[in-house]
């Protein structure tokens, strides 16, 4: 009854955005498990917040599920091994974002035996609010979408701040990437079940899925499923990117505008993506902490574009050549979509928490522009979610005037790169913008 | 080896497809009916006119561009534009030297001298026809019959000078006195539609344009009709005042750009000396663009009202 038929009619969305080609080739391939990895590489910081401490030592034995790095404050989050076998090294290595990073470096004895403290967390009922947040926590569960974000410190608002929604973002509006489409086909009680314990977690009535009309297939599902809750809906929204930008979706969906400068939380909501949702239900399910996670491998310059399983730590490099390996040369590899992904100079950093994909373009497709004069033309006007005016912003970071950037509300750009997208003279304007942001912010801090 | 290293940027790694030199040549492709129109009615003069002003347009840039040692630009399209849209704007009998003169300053003084494309304040054509007005008051307005090319009135001439109106369908398809472009509102909206179709214009101004001459000639017990698709509105509304490079880039901009410009043109035309505004009301319109954007800027996604 309170599930689909409703929402169904009425879909929802925000205004301004873009319509990137949606090049999801790998929405029908179930996700496919990838190979044991014969070493990982997992590194101390996965999180934005404080890096962890290793609490392991060169040397050491150690199964999967096992703790090897601690948090040090509140906002991080605990790492574990991905695989079973023997500490060969805890140095710095390579991070997809970034530099590098204190690594944790594990040559695996194939044997995948888990570690003897991974035990089921029990039923939801039996479970309070605290616990809930405790597991979350130790389970190293961040978000997954991408942002890192330790899922737990989403999930503990101070007090005087209510909240009434959670909504599962399963907008999934970058483009090639599906893993979250998978994950929705393939587990959608894991979804509703970690939806449900976030409700607990929070002490919410209201559970929102938000879904793409892109993705019929997943939204049938899951309303399905809904139906037989009756504080959970599935929301259907127009695709369009970034439709999945976390004040975008609240909007579309409960109509309420995050105040500018301001967190979800101000307006009473909290946005979980749709990875960290799986990793949430398998924790309480089976006490396996995140060690895994579902990524897209895809883009024009890979053989056999998939949607996989893989260990966190596992090299990028690995990754790519279960998916029969590159398609010529590549031109560029990016971790994430291709609107707000990173490009990677590497191939052999390690998959972590956050890598929802890894897109791969040939040089082709990798091709730079000369940036043209702006003919303010105003579609990137029109193109921005949070309503900026990108073309002067960006010439305000040309010219170094941070301070009309900051009037012209510089800090209320989400880096969508929906400006970038759609500026015919391909002006890099969140690029620039970011440069402005970064100096208002430097700016700010030393007064 | 190095050919093999990877390409590091910073997101988006994806682009649309419209680049700068795709929307000038869809704007050229829009100008070709009201360009075949008027060779149509006013015969080979206006050809030569045509094409005169388009060569002469990409030969300045080009060479203004090579003196200053500036990377060559022509092939972008827009001096094309700038040649086409002046030629359109002349009467179909002005000598071509005069053609020449009027484009050269459209060129330099219009666009060039403020560095180029995106940069100029101004509507160059339109800069080169003011210029060419103020220059040669006489050529620049005597006007041709399209039916037997003996001089003639325009429509709006006609109206204000000596009260004769003109019937609307010579009107509509631009049987009638005018700039070798202007006259056919028919060629004009056929070219208005592939525009708006594309996505390269909005509506929003030539909308608030017309609509603001519509209630204004109305209200003053004029004919609305008459004075929409007479003289040079329409070809104004949906080619020059639509200029990107030139109008606001916020919506609500856009609707005090459109109306604002209206009332410049009912303005001239009912109390003005000249019987004819359009490029007028434009070229001031233009010139408080930079203000317009300034003071029109939208809400914040967010944006809380300020209470101190
Ligand atoms: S989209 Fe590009 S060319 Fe158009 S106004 Fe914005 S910055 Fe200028
Ligand atoms: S200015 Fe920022 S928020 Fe607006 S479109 Fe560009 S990247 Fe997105």
């Amino acid at each position: 009854m309170k599930g689909s038929e409703t929402s169904q009619m009425n879909i929802k969305t925000f205004k301004g955005g873009v319509h990137p080609p949606h090049a999801k080739f790998t929405k029908d391939k179930p996700i496919e498990k990838a190979r044991l990895p014969e070493k990982v590489i997992i590194p101390l910081q996965q999180h934005i917040g404080a890096p962890c401490e290793p609490v392991v030592s060169v040397g050491d034995n150690i199964k999967v599920g096992q703790k090897i790095g601690e948090p040090k404050g509140f906002v991080s989050a605990p790492v574990h091994s991905s695989v079973s076998g023997k500490v060969v090294a805890i140095e710095t290595h390579p991070h997809p974002i970034g530099s590098d990073v204190l690594s944790v470096v594990i040559e695996s004895d194939g044997k995948d035996e888990v570690f003897e403290g991974v035990k089921p967390y029990g039923d939801l009922d039996s479970l309070t609010a605290d616990d809930i947040k405790n597991l979350i926590r130790e389970s190293g569960i961040v978000g997954m979408g991408g942002a890192t974000f330790p899922t737990q410190v989403k999930l503990s608002p101070p007090p005087d701040k209510k909240i009434d929604t959670v909504i599962i973002n399963g907008a999934e509006c970058e483009p090639y990437l599906t893993a979250d489409h998978r994950l929705m086909l393939e587990k959608p009680e894991n979804i509703i079940f970690g939806l449900k314990a976030i409700m607990k977690a929070l002490g919410v009535e209201n559970g929102y899925i938000g879904i793409e009309d892109n993705k019929p297939d997943a939204i049938e599902k899951l309303s399905k499923l809904a139906e037989q809750e009756n504080n959970i809906k599935v929301v259907v929204l127009r695709t369009k990117y970034p439709q999945g930008g976390e004040k975008q979706l609240i909007y579309a969906i409960t109509g309420r505008e995050v105040p500018s400068g301001g967190l979800p939380m101000e307006v009473g909501a909290v946005v979980q993506n749709v990875g960290t949702t799986n990793a949430i239900a398998t924790a309480i399910k089976t006490g396996m902490p995140l060690i895994e996670r579902v990524l897209t491998v895809t883009g024009s310059g890979v053989k056999q574009p998939k949607n996989m399983l893989v260990r966190i730590g596992t090299p990028f490099k690995e990754v790519i050549e279960q998916c029969g390996g590159f398609n010529g040369t590549p031109g560029k590899v990016i971790m994430g979509g291709p609107m707000m992904g990173l490009a990677q100079s590497s191939v052999e950093v390690p998959v972590i928490k956050g890598t929802s994909g890894i897109l791969v373009l040939t040089k082709q497709d990798a091709k730079m522009f000369e940036p043209r004069p702006c003919i303010k033309c105003a579609r990137c006007v029109d193109a921005c979610p949070a309503y900026l005016l990108p073309t002067r912003l960006a010439h305000f970071s040309e010219k170094a005037m941070w301070d009309e950037a900051e009037e012209y509300n510089a800090l209320d750009c989400i880096e969508c790169g929906s400006c970038s997208f759609v500026c015919p003279a391909k002006i890099p304007l969140v690029q620039r913008i970011r440069l402005a942001k970064s100096q208002i912010i430097a700016k700010r801090k030393k007064k | 080896m190095e050919n093999d290293k990877l390409v590091i940027t910073s997101s988006p790694h994806i682009f649309d497809d419209d680049s700068v030199e795709k929307i000038m040549y869809g704007v050229i492709i829009a100008l070709l009916p009201a360009s075949i129109m008027g060779v149509y009615y006013f015969g080979l003069h206006a050809l030569l006119l045509i094409v005169t002003c388009v060569i002469t347009a990409v030969l300045t840039e080009a060479l203004f561009q090579k003196a200053r040692n500036y990377p060559v630009t022509i092939k972008d399209g827009s001096a094309v534009i700038t040649g086409l849209l002046l030629a359109l704007n002349l009467p179909p009998g002005l000598p071509a030297w005069m053609a020449v003169v009027g484009t050269v300053v459209a060129i330099i003084l219009g666009k060039q001298i403020f560095g180029g494309l995106g940069h100029n304040p101004f509507n160059p054509a339109l800069v080169g026809r003011a210029f060419l007005v103020a220059s040669f008051p006489v050529a620049m307005t005597t006007w041709l019959s399209p039916v037997d090319a003996t001089t003639t009135a325009t429509p709006l001439g006609l109206m204000k000078l000596e009260g004769i109106p003109t019937d609307y369908w010579s009107l509509f398809i631009g049987k009638i006195g005018g700039t070798i472009g202007e006259t056919s509102a028919l060629a004009i909206l056929i070219g208005a539609g592939y525009l708006l179709y594309k996505g390269y214009i909005d509506w929003r101004i030539p909308l608030s344009y017309i609509g603001t001459v519509a209630v204004l000639t109305t209200v003053f017990g004029r004919d609305p009709i008459f004075h929409i698709f007479a003289g040079g509105l329409m070809l104004g509304a949906f080619f020059m005042a639509t200029d990107m490079v030139t109008t606001p880039i916020t919506k609500k901009g856009r609707w005090i750009f459109g109306i604002g410009a209206g009332i410049l043109v009912v303005v001239i035309r009912l109390w003005g000396g000249y019987p004819e505004g359009a490029s007028y009301s434009i070229l001031l319109m233009n010139g408080i663009t930079p203000l317009l954007n300034r003071y029109t800027r939208p809400r914040v996604f967010g944006e809380v009202k300020k209470n101190a």
